[in-house]
């Protein structure tokens, strides 16, 4: 694939979109949401193969598996201009914690740092270095939004979703209560001590449902998981998706958990 | 009070705390009553996150001199009259004070909080060689007479409700007329006043904790808002500081920069009600204050801490504020953890102290949202130093077979990528096609840990590297087409 | 020193030696250590209390009364026992006050307040109020700094139900690093009295319920009286 050219001649930026595991397996659309909300902001998107950043690994404490995978995962990407994923956990993983993998590796050292410093979580990379100020994209409804906690806290990810959403037409938000509180999710924590995640979750239920929103939106498939099976298995009327759907004006599409044949237009 | 460790029975413990109606209450008041409260704090506070790299600083150095900053504190604590006691574990230090308190013919002595006296179950030890330790702050009175260990670093009883106080008061107080009126959190507060005012004055030993040792000066500092340690160490006979070694801070200046981001972390205070530095026993002029003063300084485990990653928890001056930020805290209270450090700081610090064996729970149980180590004024990595412990616990072995069998399971795949993609594209067009109908599942093999609370969503089908490389085929066939988009 | 005592001091400075990898002769790590002993330097020290004067007394004022406790400024040092004596009848307390025996305190016109009784000593307890003259004031946090002493006994500080503070509008400082500085200067470097008591307000519990109540088991109410310097 060749590089395209913007109109005023600035080369296309080529951005290797990690995709995630969780995207790639569950939930595809968000993927081509990313996609397409990286071409409307002039880049040009490649996919290169792929599989996991590490972080069930690194959280595991089995640090042999994770220095593998990000191995891995810098030679598959290092030769783009920037690498972008829908996510603020796997974007912090890769940004915050790849450095100490390689700690006492002189040879890496220069390489991972390199690579670091190109790697992006979605709205963030829209806003912050692509100048993205509005997305030509409507939804007709009531959004609330979850901070999710390693895209706010590792990345600083806050502001930056909000405002995009700002530009959708039809869109209103309504911040939730604590919406920077911790979902439960935890990766392998919500399976490792299921009472304490779910008791989690059921707060976080309660806050999304007491705003009125129709819809939940976040930035972390993992965590939109976790909170659209909590709302549903308590049968309200929430739907869950990730902001970049949203964003790419893909908010029609059944939402998380919903069935695909029905509901497929609200 | 005892120090028995529960916590290999986390789960059990937290599901136990989670069906208990009444701490669910008291635990529901932990995140609204303190967080907005240090927020606005630091908020008014411009230099706030400059004092927090300040205090960082001044530890790190502190640390890495310890040895030097100990001889300078022994020094001048001996110069001024006192006496420092070096203590290598639990049974060392309970030994020197019953020993003080035995040689004074000790029979009741007041304490003031330490955290430290829990660690090492100093109450027990002395209510067993005859001498009746009386706890002065309100809320480890509380507890005390409820046989309970603390739930909290800075607000040990808040577990608890006032009508479970008011019956342990009915219940304790029994020379009180029974017809009194104890409905309100200020008649419980006068009537632990007056009683406790009566142990003050009578007792012949007062123990009190230390927030920070001062080389400088060979001080001791305690910080309360009640003033119970005050009272502890001003009237009887003897005081004895119980610090472990990490407390130490270089001079008067370096000890005034943390001081003014633990109250601010803690409770949102600018500064507590009392800070008080004592150095020495009474002066010869001096109307009051203790004829002996006695330092006993704790190892317990921790010098050893000083030689790889965990040096950094030895930063920790002990606000709470990461534990009032926890979710996990609170959900199951300080009592889950099972034993004497909860919250983020306990589950760094607990296999450290009692061994990863018994231990390891603790630093599993976190989702590392990562809040405890943005509030942390001592900026301590909390969730790095959580997964510090899940690397020795993978490196030895202890992770569950099941788990480990399941992270062995994905990293054969996920390290082999061109196996990792054809098997993930059947699996979810598989779970795809059972899930079409509802959309999710209630239940699926293998993940009852998850479904059990809520359902597992359907995938669409198919994985996104496979429909995306389908699409630019596509896009290739038709390059005119979309090239005018 | 037990034998007990000394093996243990023993084990405990090696094990911190090994962990550090130090043999305790390095003479840099010493040098830095006597450095900073020698020199205290005093970090980072909020704007918030760096004011002229008038501004300075005017936020220690603001900050003594946002931690709940009440303060009067007076013009001067002679005005100290009326305003202890209004002070007692507001409260609707008995006209008796201890004190200890600071000299500040000693000198003043207490004729001026001829119903009032003044004891003079350490607290046992009984007092009802209680009147020292704080050595410092700290506009930063509105506290006040105590030093024990035959002057002002400490439990002058703690058992009374009311604890009343002369402050010196002359002693107040912006921050705390000026008080230590002019405690250095009367004791000498590295040498403290007994007590030094920084007191920010009355003290309080919320140990039931996390509900904030006043008077836990020290003063259940503190009273400044800040004596002297410009008002606003």
């Amino acid at each position: 694939m060749t590089a395209h050219t913007s109109p005023h001649g600035a080369r296309h930026p080529r951005v290797g979109l990690f995709c995630t595991c969780l995207v790639d397996t569950i939930r595809p659309s968000v993927g081509f949401a990313a996609a397409k909300l990286l071409e409307d902001a002039g880049c040009e998107v490649n996919v290169p193969p792929q599989t996991c950043c590490g972080q069930p690994a690194f959280n595991s404490g089995d640090r042999a598996t994770t220095r593998a995978l990000a191995e891995e995962m810098i030679t598959a990407f290092e030769t783009f201009d920037y690498v972008v994923a829908p996510s603020g956990s796997c974007a912090g993983m890769i940004k915050t914690h790849y450095p100490e993998l390689f700690t006492g590796e002189p040879d890496w050292a220069g390489r991972v740092e390199r690579f670091c410093a190109k790697v992006f979580e979605l709205t963030s990379f829209l806003v912050d270095v692509r100048g993205v100020t509005g997305v030509a994209a409507a939804y007709d409804g009531t959004v609330t939004y979850h901070d999710s906690c390693s895209g706010l806290r590792e990345l600083g990810v806050k502001a930056q979703p909000r405002r995009l959403l700002a530009s959708v037409e039809g869109l209103a938000l309504e911040e939730m209560k604590d919406a920077d509180t911790c979902c439960g999710f935890g990766g392998t924590f919500c399976v490792k001590y299921p009472d304490v995640s779910n008791a989690i979750v059921e707060k976080k239920a309660a806050n999304i449902a007491a705003t009125g929103a129709d819809t939940l939106l976040a930035g972390d498939l993992g965590c939109l998981m976790n909170m659209a099976g909590k709302l549903q298995r308590e049968g309200r009327a929430v739907r869950a998706l990730h902001v970049a759907e949203v964003l790419a004006g893909m908010g029609d599409e059944p939402a998380i958990g919903e069935p695909a044949e029905k509901g497929a237009k609200r | 009070m005892s120090v028995e460790i529960t916590t290999p029975r986390f789960k059990d413990n937290a599901k136990k705390a989670l069906a208990d109606l009444p701490l669910q209450g008291a635990l529901s008041k932990v995140g609204p009553g303190f967080i907005g409260k240090r927020a606005a704090a630091a908020e008014k506070l411009p230099e706030f996150d400059g004092l927090r790299d300040s205090a960082r600083d001044i530890k790190n150095h502190t640390l890495a001199h310890l040895d030097l900053y100990l001889e300078r504190f022994e020094a001048k604590a001996k110069a001024a009259g006192g006496h420092v006691h070096f203590a290598v574990d639990a049974a060392d230090a309970r030994a020197i004070v019953t020993d003080i308190c035995q040689r004074l013919g000790a029979r009741t002595v007041t304490k003031g909080k330490s955290m430290i006296s829990e660690e090492i179950g100093l109450n027990d030890h002395l209510a067993a060689v005859g001498i009746e330790p009386v706890e002065t702050d309100l809320g480890e009175y509380l507890i005390q007479i409820r046989g309970e260990a603390p739930s909290h670093i800075i607000a040990p009883a808040i577990h608890l409700n006032k009508d479970q106080v008011e019956a342990d008061f009915r219940r304790v107080h029994a020379h009180l007329p029974p017809e009194r009126d104890l409905s309100e959190p200020t008649s419980l507060l006068a009537e632990a006043r007056g009683e406790l005012r009566q142990k003050f004055l009578a007792a012949d030993v007062g123990i009190t904790g230390a927030n920070f040792l001062v080389a400088e000066t060979g001080t001791s500092i305690i910080v309360t808002n009640e003033g119970n340690g005050d009272l502890t160490q001003t009237l009887p006979k003897a005081h004895i500081v119980l610090a472990s070694l990490e407390k130490l801070v270089p001079t008067l200046e370096d000890v005034s920069q943390i001081l003014r981001v633990l109250a601010r972390s803690a409770t949102g205070q600018d500064m507590s009600v009392y800070t008080t530095f004592s150095t020495g026993p009474r002066r010869p002029d001096d109307p009051d204050g203790p004829g002996e003063y006695h330092v006993v300084i704790l190892d317990n485990g921790r010098s050893a801490m000083l030689g790889g990653q965990l040096r950094e928890v030895l930063r920790c001056i002990r606000c709470g504020a990461c534990m009032n930020h926890c979710p996990v805290y609170h959900a199951v209270g300080g009592h889950a953890y099972g034993w004497v450090y909860p919250g983020p700081i306990g589950s760094v610090l607990t296999p450290a102290l009692i061994g990863v064996e018994k231990g390891r729970n603790l630093p599993n149980a976190s989702t590392f949202c990562g809040r405890c180590e943005e509030v942390c004024p001592m900026r301590i990595p909390l969730p790095k130093l959580m997964r510090h412990w899940r690397e020795k616990e993978f490196e030895r072995h202890l992770t569950p077979a099941t788990q480990r069998f399941g992270l062995g399971v994905w990293a054969f795949f996920a390290r082999r990528g061109w196996l990792y993609r054809p098997a993930t594209r059947l699996a979810m067009g598989a779970l795809s096609l059972l899930g079409r109908a509802k959309g999710r599942f209630a239940s699926l093999p293998l993940a009852g840990g998850w479904t059990q609370h809520r359902d597992f969503p359907a995938p669409q089908g198919g994985t996104f590297q496979a429909q995306w490389r389908a699409r630019q085929a596509e896009r290739r066939a038709a390059p005119r087409q979309e090239a005018s988009r | 020193m037990s034998s007990r005592d000394t093996s243990s001091r023993d084990t405990v400075f090696a094990s911190i030696r090994a962990s550090l990898g130090v043999t305790s002769q390095e003479a840099p790590r010493r040098q830095a250590v006597a450095d900073r002993l020698a020199g205290h330097p005093r970090g980072l020290v909020p704007a918030r209390g760096q004011l002229p004067e008038a501004e300075r007394l005017a936020l220690f004022r603001d900050m003594v009364i946002a931690a709940a406790a009440t303060i009067d400024h007076l013009p001067s040092a002679a005005e100290v026992p009326e305003a202890v004596a209004a002070y007692l009848r507001s409260r609707n307390l008995p006209m008796t006050i201890l004190r200890g025996a600071d000299a500040r305190l000693a000198t003043l016109p207490w004729e001026r307040a001829p119903a009032l009784d003044v004891w003079i000593g350490p607290s046992d307890g009984r007092q009802l109020a209680g009147l020292s003259h704080a050595f410092a004031g700290v506009a930063e946090s509105g506290t006040v700094v105590m030093l024990s002493g035959p002057e002002n006994p400490s439990t002058l500080n703690l058992l009374p139900d009311h604890h009343l503070v002369v402050v010196d509008a002359a002693d107040v400082a912006g921050d705390y690093e000026t008080v230590w500085d002019r405690i250095r200067a009367r004791y000498g470097e590295g040498v403290l009295p007994r007590t030094v008591n920084w007191i920010t307000g009355p003290s309080r519990s919320a140990d039931i319920e996390q509900t904030l109540l006043l008077g836990a088991h020290g003063p259940r109410s503190l009273h400044v009286l800040l004596v002297g310097g410009p008002t606003r």
